[in-house]
């Protein structure tokens, strides 16, 4: 084979996979970007439509229901993400151990991660019931008055919290459990015998070597909550009024709903761009991370 | 200092016996050292003591005081890890006064502390980096330092040396016994390699399955071993087994065995006599043996060098002696044939005998 052969032979094993990725990713995007200069109405081809530049995007900002709808957003990515980072983070240190049944007991609770989310929805839907919910109905009987859960625009933020916690803190659970048993354990021992105790060992020691692996899963956790749609669309649609509009469904209600196609997409390359800093956080951190590492290797050898 | 004791400790996991029953107690700023092949239990004991491990059975004594349900803070020990157990993410000074820190000393003395230990074990360079810019030997030397900052009453080590190249390990072998001179602390130290058990201890506890087979100075393992399996373990290169049978040659009693006949030291014999025990196995080290081409029979093997290692000033030969193999320790200089019968005279005071059943000691 000519050195030129053997040089094109990897493209050519890789264009099947580039063919897909421009069809299926790329001609979506340009897309997108392109609609999101337009004053686009669903009924008209994408050639009616007017170009008006970047009056989308800057209307957006003047748009009062955006910004609620973006603060929702903000204040329900960190709320679940820090809850559930301090939740899954305790229940790891908590089940570190040793105890007859912690398999099965771990496998029980990585259960709500592998339900459909459409599901999970549904399933706290009927338990935030006002009436026949299992909520409402213990209230009831230990004689406490019903929660609106879903009908008061505090408590339906706060329910379609709880919903995301119940679901995504085995995510973390099952990371740092990992992480905390990937720990020298002679580490460890060394700080029992210079006298931590058990929070002093967490805290010094255990968090410190766990952090790598915890950025990692803040950053994950925070860009797959700023995309949450279905649980919620099945929760509360929303609402009441805009108290759970979150920025996905927004997007999804401004094209079907207000038949905006041009405004939908603006708003969506707004979420791409703030979930694309989020990556490149966590890339710019883990090539960081590489970097010392290479570094100290280096020293080390230099002695 | 605190007097260390164990008295009837035990260890079982799962009714599987680890530890059967030990008693030792270490004198005052002793360097003892437990060894044994791995799987004996050494570790695990020492690691008892330092109130890693749970105990089973028994009473670990500090001063008087049962320590086996406390928390290994308070028994005012430091440990000294075969992995180091460095703190990664700490830097050498974080790392050697972390526990002085959760003392809440203040910071002025902890500095000090700290800078006086890096003084000692040249790493006063190295302060502000952490473990992974280290080498291996600088690495011991900040988790000896992590020790030393503490100034607890007793020294753990677990195999510290068993992860540095032969050369280092030679090196930080004499650091050890140097700086254990120096701060003069009650030292358990446990090791795998019987050279670094000779070289450093005051006191030798040799230990087998769980149990101690003996326990000494060096010297009083090395020239009296209670069993053959003590013998064995004690002194490089390892002691020549022979199988034998006691016979009685006019007012001799001399050990024969297949190509050998060995006469005994009178004492020896009276010892062996009242044993009443015809089956044994002689010890003879490879050092108590010199190339003899003159010697007397009953005072001599005669062996064939099968191979000889020159390793200098001394030689190892490996030799057969019937169908058995043995080794000898010489100078390099004496004419040596390889596949040729030679006289080796035997040093009497150097003979060790054992029963063959039990392994005993005779």
């Amino acid at each position: 084979m000519s050195t030129q052969a053997k040089r094109l032979t990897p493209y050519l094993f890789m264009a099947p996979a580039a063919v897909v990725l421009v069809v299926a990713l790329l001609y979506p995007i340009a897309y997108m970007i392109y609609a999101s200069f337009l004053d686009w109405n669903p009924s008209q081809r994408i050639g009616e439509a007017t170009f008006v530049g970047l009056r989308n995007y800057s209307n957006l900002w003047s748009d009062a229901n955006f910004r609620e709808s973006l603060s929702v957003t903000l204040k329900f990515a960190a709320l679940v993400v820090s809850i559930e980072m301090i939740l899954g983070v305790g229940l790891a240190m908590l089940l570190d151990r040793k105890i007859r049944g912690m398999t099965v007991l771990r496998t029980i609770f990585i259960l709500p991660m592998m339900i459909a989310p459409i599901v999970v929805g549904l399933i706290w839907r009927y338990m935030y019931h006002p009436t026949v919910g299992i909520f409402n109905r213990t209230l009831n009987n230990l004689g406490f008055e019903s929660v609106p859960w879903l009908s008061d625009s505090f408590w339906s933020l706060t329910s379609v919290i709880i919903a995301d916690v119940w679901q995504w803190t085995p995510f973390i659970f099952i990371l740092s459990l990992a992480a905390l048993q990937s720990l020298p354990s002679s580490a460890i021992e060394a700080s029992r015998i210079d006298g931590a105790t058990g929070w002093q060992q967490i805290i010094y020691i255990k968090l410190p070597l766990m952090m790598p692996v915890l950025i990692v899963t803040l950053l994950l956790r925070l860009i797959d909550a700023f995309k949450v749609l279905e649980v919620i669309l099945v929760m509360t649609n929303g609402g009441p009024g805009l108290s759970t509009e979150i920025l996905s469904l927004r997007i999804a209600r401004t094209a079907s709903e207000f038949r905006e196609l041009g405004v939908a997409a603006a708003m969506s390359n707004y979420l791409l761009i703030l979930l694309m800093l989020l990556t490149a956080i966590m890339f710019t951190y883990n090539r960081l991370a590489e970097a010392r590492n290479a570094r100290l290797r280096q020293a080390a050898e230099e002695g | 200092m605190p007097i260390l004791r164990l008295e009837n400790l035990c260890k079982r996991y799962a009714s599987n016996d680890v530890i059967h029953s030990i008693n030792l107690e270490m004198r005052d700023r002793e360097f003892t050292v437990l060894v044994g092949p791995s799987g004996c239990g050494k570790s695990t004991t020492l690691r008892m003591i330092a109130g890693l491990e749970s105990v089973s059975d028994g009473e670990i004594y500090i001063d008087d005081r049962p320590v086996s349900s406390l928390e290994p803070k308070a028994r005012d020990l430091a440990m000294v890890f075969q992995d180091y157990a460095l703190y990664p993410h700490m830097n050498v000074a974080k790392n050697m006064s972390f526990a002085l820190k959760l003392q809440k000393r203040p910071k002025k003395e902890i500095d000090q502390k700290v800078n006086e230990v890096a003084e000692m074990l040249g790493l006063t360079n190295f302060l502000h980096r952490k473990p992974a810019e280290l080498s291996g030997g600088q690495r011991q030397r900040v988790a000896m330092g992590r020790a030393l900052t503490r100034d607890a009453a007793t020294f753990l080590f677990d195999e510290p040396l068993s992860n540095l190249d032969a050369k280092l390990r030679g090196q930080m072998r004499a650091e050890l016994a140097l700086m254990s001179q120096r701060v003069q602390k009650n030292m358990v130290y446990v090791t795998h390699d019987q050279v670094e058990a000779m070289t450093l201890a005051d006191r030798i506890v040799v230990m087998q399955d769980g149990h101690i087979r003996q326990q000494g100075t060096p010297e009083e393992l090395f020239k009296k071993p209670n069993s053959k399996f003590v013998a064995g373990f004690i002194g490089s290169p390892p002691m020549n087994f022979l199988e034998g049978t006691l016979e009685h040659r006019g007012d001799m009693t001399c050990v024969v065995g297949q190509g050998y006949i060995l006469s005994l030291l009178p004492e020896q014999a009276q010892r062996v006599n009242a044993a009443n025990q015809k089956d044994i196995i002689l010890g003879i080290r490879p050092s108590d043996l010199s190339y003899a081409p003159d010697a007397k029979d009953g005072d001599a093997l005669e062996l064939t060098v099968l191979i000889s290692e020159y390793i200098g000033a001394q030689s190892i030969l490996l030799a057969s002696c019937g169908d058995q193999k043995i080794s000898v320790e010489m100078k390099s200089d004496n004419p040596i044939e390889l596949q040729k019968n030679m006289k080796f005279q035997a040093v009497k005071q150097g003979i060790h005998l054992f029963d063959r059943k039990t392994e005993v000691a005779l």
